[in-house]
């Protein structure tokens, strides 16, 4: 059927879960483009047809021409959405993603990436004279100090006041929450609510 | 909040020297935080982007370097250092919260609020802190050529014109928001009026709240007649 290559692409997004990104279909999207320019073709050539005086291929024209624009939508709504994808991790994961993120990325995506990252740094240095960073701050502060417990060895970690602690699995500690919100995000540390 | 605030101020005898600033806008700390607040608020409810409230952001910004100097000076094992960095922390997120919820509506909607700014009179405020707009026309232009490169390139010609395809969406300005109301304010048009019904107005009493359509009442936010909560 015409352009069901390009409604998997639009199913394969939905049936990834929000938060997680899915191997880049270079394949799929080979072959939708390659669908639209034998289309294309056609309908070039039914139109030069038609105006040789052939009759009764317009229907088909226009079938097609739906087709196309159905691919290109697609197409467009596929890498526009991976990219509100990539855009999201950017807040959640900081400015290097995960490997296992990176291997399901394109090339171009991961320029898009870099040049996000830049563009969002350049904003957030301009804000008043000395820059603030938006991505920390993220939950209503409750309390200056939480409760934190390792998720992994990190190793040695130096708060603001001058002391070294070290990070190791299954220890708790009280930390200042400024201090240890990207690591939260991060997953070396969890919040302990309790 | 507030209060703390100004009591703080006091009682820890440090030297604000940012009072002089505070004459020119005729406005104290607290003031100008509950403007923030306000605006924060307002921009976190309503479905659009509103005009840019940069002097806020900068004056806040400026008080926040300030008590970060303070902070410093003062003893550590200080009681009120604890009720200040709170208080600091606070700040902060609303400020960047602010911020943040700004930049998640301009990178939905880029190619929108361009257009609006395209076409705005010299008369009228922008949407955009300059900053954001070059935020987002960086962004806009970074999206367009991702496309650009690995799709519209290789389909034919005449499809190729991207024609403000992300354009496609708009904020819903329909959608139902809460509001408070800060002034009296008669007869606001909420239906226009069609061949079947007549107008239909509403009158606007202080401290009244209501839920309404967010499009008849839009201008009355931006001119802080009312509050979104």
């Amino acid at each position: 059927m015409l352009a069901s290559k390009a409604f998997e692409l639009i199913k394969e997004l939905s049936r990834g879960n929000s938060g997680s990104l899915s191997p880049y279909n270079e394949d799929c999207i080979r072959q939708v483009l390659d669908e639209m320019k034998s289309l294309y073709e056609q309908n070039q050539k039914d139109v030069s047809d038609t105006v040789a005086g052939e009759t009764g291929l317009f229907s088909g024209v226009q079938v097609r021409h739906a087709a196309l624009e159905r691919n290109k939508r697609c197409l467009l709504t596929y890498l526009y959405k991976r990219l509100q994808i990539i855009q999201e991790m950017r807040w959640e994961f900081g400015s290097v993603l995960p490997m296992d993120i990176r291997y399901n990325m394109c090339e171009q995506e991961i320029s898009w990436f870099n040049r996000y990252n830049k563009m969002l740094a350049v904003y957030m240095r301009s804000i008043g004279d000395s820059g603030l960073d938006l991505t920390q701050d993220m939950q209503p502060p409750k309390s200056l100090y939480i409760e934190v417990r390792c998720l992994k060895d990190h190793g040695e970690f130096e708060t603001q006041d001058g002391n070294i602690i070290v990070l190791k699995r299954n220890n708790q500690h009280f930390l200042l929450r400024s201090e240890c919100e990207h690591l939260i995000r991060q997953g070396v540390l969890e919040h302990v609510t309790n | 909040m507030n209060s703390l605030n100004q009591q703080s101020f006091n009682d820890s005898n440090v030297d604000y020297d940012e009072d002089s600033e505070e004459e020119a806008e005729a406005l104290t700390a607290a003031e100008v935080f509950a403007k923030l607040e306000e605006a924060w608020l307002n921009e976190k409810f309503s479905p659009e982007l509103l005009e840019a409230k940069t002097e806020i952001v900068e004056c806040i910004m400026d008080q926040i370097k300030v008590m970060e100097e303070n902070l410093l000076k003062c003893k550590k094992d200080d009681m009120k250092i604890c009720i200040h960095k709170m208080e600091l922390d606070r700040i902060r997120f609303v400020l960047s919260s602010y911020l943040r919820i700004r930049l998640q509506k301009i990178q939905n909607y880029t190619a929108y609020y361009l257009n609006i700014e395209n076409q705005r009179t010299d008369k009228q405020a922008s949407l955009f802190s300059p900053e954001e707009l070059k935020f987002a026309k960086e962004f806009h232009s970074s999206i367009d050529k991702h496309l650009t490169e690995l799709a519209m390139q290789h389909m034919p010609s005449i499809l190729q014109n991207l024609n403000d395809n992300l354009s496609g969406n708009k904020p819903d300005l329909d959608c139902y928001v809460f509001l408070r109301v800060n002034e009296d304010t008669d007869s606001v048009v909420i239906d226009e009026e069609t061949t079947e019904t007549g107008e239909e107005t509403v009158d606007f009493q202080k401290d009244e709240q209501h839920i309404i359509r967010y499009q008849p009442i839009r201008h009355l936010v931006s001119s802080s007649q009312l509050t979104l909560i």
